[in-house]
């Protein structure tokens, strides 16, 4: 049985990763494209990106990547070459074009929203009258006269 | 049999429920004290059979009843103790039947310990409480029933997710759920508080506690699912952006916004009504929190087994609550007078400035999560957005909030002149600055990640000391008086300084992590900076439930041992599933994190080394930060607020 289950596991062992054999020799290169790999998304997985995902898809992605760098790609160019293919659905970091501007200045918009309508609350506070600063009534103004004159 | 009394007394908690949320307000409304009162034996009850349902549960769970469906669903016989038991709300009807416990828990809590409530109020708090529970008892017993047989039980189990049978996740759920469901707390607060149309200081005191716990409570689940994270994941990442990460971040942002307002309601009875708005929009997102999880509309890692039905029930309580929240909102919010006065520099000021961040921090990491929804709705674009997206948007606010943190935590009440708060704190930010320029004169050519992590990391730690050490005055007997400061402000220290420490190690991981993949045969080393990888030799092996291929790996640092590492990859044949158990060597400064991998065509087996600086910082900090909240919880004038009621003579406040 122990035999059985092992010899089963070493027929569905997954492939990791990254692994050693994409690897550029060239440090440069790999570090760009482990950079630029982090941003890309694998397509078949739940949110992972294809440096961290162990799909054959994503290992797919990852050489042919690496092949553009290689064949002399900008950045760029290379993200762009797989956008081309697999959609801007590929991108992990959206860009800010079209609809999607709304989406990166959506933070910022509502940090002045949300600071002016802050500011002008702390303004209504400042300016309030205290509530126990109510002028005293002409009794209570005489009776504070003769407590002083006393 | 136990299963039909479990699931019996579900249905009966159920009833008890209907009956807790109609009564007391018909007597809350009518002035009738009985029909007030019948509130708190029927919290108990609620919470007892509900206790009874769960219980069980978990006892199917630990006998291996397989004639159950749940169970044959996520359990087997050879499975460990410990994770037969947290397999019980290891799957989708087991959490909710937790999640119902727990807002029965919060309850009956608050029927037990709401002495010195008004009457009145005690009972509408009871009540939407119990309103709360209604709404889930009804999604469990007609969406996700735990309890329904099968008319042929089978042989034995198809196993709990094996990613999922792990000390640090088996522990992350129930923490997790007190902190949502802890929020329930706050919202029946404001929601009871909105009905009677009176929020006061003595309205703040009461609500902080609870807002307090299920802070707590939602610090430890995060920080135990992202340390769970990266040790178990296999390569050391412990936040991913993934949207039900973003669903228990969302409202722990919030809920820490809430617990700052919430002062200022009590201290100064100002930002009333923006509390009750913070409290209903925190309890909102632990709703939307758990329609992510649950309705399988955003793609996660997390997302359990899940079915459009139960998405739109969720949908329909969500709605159902915050829709009818927000209108008791738009109609009372009015009557919330502010009293207090304070001018433009002052405490009230920055804690509206701590609110007005954190909220908009929640509202990026809300439109990040949901954006490749709306965006496939309204501009027909299929998109991701992912951790590129977050880190970018998200840390500004952080920095921000770092930043402005010790000054204005320095700040006295009403008034404040930003020179005198300056004054104490220039020495820290010099240090902090020289740390932040000696982190980056060490490093070179990398992000300003790191040096701006060390510096913010150093300026709040040092920050919240100088101000505890400013509350004890001058000259003689300054210890003493140290010794005496109320649990409060020693509360204020550590969770502020945990903050610090937990945003130095996310800045030291992320901007000085190496990483080093290769394949070494049996023998081999690999170096990577100082360190030397030293594979001796690989094993294979039977787990209990799983067969594990097992590293020998021993770690040298300039030439001499330091550690023995068995880094493994487990195989779950039940469940189909392989599973990595990195070997971490941990230490305060730095984690070196070897995975094993597959072994090659051409020999050897792969080897993945990790250097990860300043990990544990993350998770210190966060321990920091619950205890920071513990020790607040602990003061003495929460209990002497509870005591205040049954003494005849008042208590002055402090």
């Amino acid at each position: 049985m122990r035999a059985l289950l092992i010899a089963w596991m070493l027929l569905v062992t997954p492939a990791w990763a990254v692994q050693p054999d994409e690897i550029l020799s060239d440090t440069v290169l790999e570090e760009r494209a482990r950079d630029l790999s982090k941003g890309l998304r694998c397509l078949v997985c739940r949110n992972e990106s294809i440096d961290e995902s162990n799909a054959s898809l994503a290992r797919d992605l990852r050489i042919l990547l690496r092949e553009r760098l290689v064949a002399g790609d900008s950045d760029q160019e290379a993200v762009d070459f797989i956008v081309e293919r697999y959609g801007e659905y590929v991108l992990l970091n959206p860009p800010a074009s079209g609809s999607t501007w709304l989406l990166w200045g959506a933070g910022p918009l509502m940090l002045l929203l949300a600071a002016g309508l802050g500011y002008g609350y702390l303004r209504s506070r400042s300016a309030a009258p205290a509530p126990d600063q109510t002028p005293l009534s002409p009794e209570e103004q005489a009776r504070l006269d003769d407590i002083l004159k006393r | 049999m136990i299963t039909e009394l479990g699931h019996f007394a579900l249905i009966l908690a159920f009833g008890v429920a209907v009956f807790q949320t109609v009564v007391p307000l018909i007597g809350a409304y009518k002035r009738w004290p009985g029909w007030m009162a019948a509130a708190e034996p029927a919290a108990g009850a609620q919470f007892a059979l509900t206790a009874l349902a769960f219980g069980a549960l978990m006892w199917a769970f630990v006998t291996s009843d397989f004639s159950l469906r749940l169970v044959v669903l996520n359990s087997h016989s050879l499975k460990p103790m410990l994770y037969k038991i947290s397999g019980t709300w290891g799957n989708h009807e087991g959490s909710m039947l937790l999640w119902v416990l727990i807002v029965s828990l919060f309850g009956a809590m608050a029927a037990w310990f709401g002495g010195n409530l008004p009457q009145s109020l005690r009972a509408r708090v009871l009540a939407v409480q119990a309103a709360i529970g209604v709404a889930f008892y009804a999604f469990i017993l007609f969406t996700s029933n735990p309890f329904l047989r099968l008319a042929t039980p089978p042989f034995d189990g198809q196993d709990l997710n094996p990613l999922l049978q792990d000390p640090g996740l088996a522990f992350h759920p129930p923490f997790l759920y007190l902190g949502y469901v802890g929020l329930s707390m706050t919202f029946s607060f404001a929601v009871a508080a909105l009905i009677e149309g009176r929020v006061d200081a003595a309205w703040g005191r009461w609500v902080r506690p609870w807002t307090l716990a299920a802070w707590i409570f939602l610090t430890i689940g995060i920080a135990l699912g992202s340390w769970w994270a990266y040790y178990e994941l296999g390569w050391g990442g412990f936040w991913f952006w993934d949207p039900v990460e973003n669903a228990s971040f969302m409202p722990w942002l919030l809920a820490a916004a809430l617990l700052h307002s919430a002062i200022v309601v009590e201290k100064r009875e100002s930002l009333k009504s923006w509390t009750i708005l913070l409290a209903i929009l925190a309890f909102g997102f632990s709703l939307i929190g758990t329609f992510i999880v649950r309705s399988g509309l955003l793609t996660s890692v997390h997302a359990f087994a899940n079915d459009p039905e139960r998405g739109v029930f969720i949908l329909m309580i969500m709605a159902f609550f915050m829709g009818g929240a927000l209108v008791l909102f738009a109609m009372r919010a009015s009557a919330l007078e502010a009293k207090g006065v304070f001018s433009i520099v002052s405490r009230e000021s920055a804690l509206l400035v701590n609110n007005v961040l954190l909220a908009v921090a929640c509202f990026v990491v809300f439109i990040g999560t949901m954006w490749p929804l709306l965006a496939e709705m309204f501009f027909d674009r299929k998109l991701s957005v992912g951790p590129p997206f977050f880190n970018a948007a998200f840390t500004p606010f952080m920095v921000l909030l770092g930043l402005v943190l010790p000054i204005g935590s320095a700040m006295p009440w009403k008034r404040a002149q930003i020179g005198r708060a300056l004054k104490p704190l220039r020495y820290v930010f010099v240090l902090a600055v020289t740390l932040g320029g000696l982190a980056y004169v060490i490093q070179t050519g990398r992000s300003l990640l790191g040096p701006v992590g060390m510096f913010l990391g150093a300026w709040i730690v040092m920050g919240a000391v100088v101000d505890l050490l400013g509350r004890t005055g001058r000259g003689q007997g300054r210890l003493r008086r140290l010794s005496r400061l109320p649990r409060a402000d020693w509360g204020k220290l550590t969770a502020h300084a945990g903050l610090g420490v937990t945003m130095a190690g996310i800045a030291g991981l992320m901007a000085w992590n190496i990483d080093d993949i290769r394949a070494a045969p049996i023998g081999g080393t690999i170096e990577v900076g100082s360190y030397t990888v030293q594979l001796d030799n690989v094993e294979r092996s039977q787990g209990p439930n799983y067969v594990a291929t097992t590293g020998y790996v021993t770690l040298f640092q300039n030439g001499a041992e330091i550690a023995q590492l068995r880094p493994e990859k487990r195989f779950y044949p039940v469940a189909q599933m392989p599973t990595t158990e990195a070997a971490i060597d941990y230490n305060l400064l730095r984690d070196v994190y070897v995975v094993i991998g597959d072994e090659q065509d051409a020999g050897g087996w792969v080897i993945r080394t990790y250097i990860k600086p300043m990990t544990n910082w993350i998770w210190i900090g966060c321990a920091l930060m619950a205890l920071g909240g513990l020790l607040s919880l602990s003061d003495r004038r929460f209990r002497v607020a509870a005591g205040a009621a049954k003494r005849t003579t008042p208590v002055p406040a402090e």
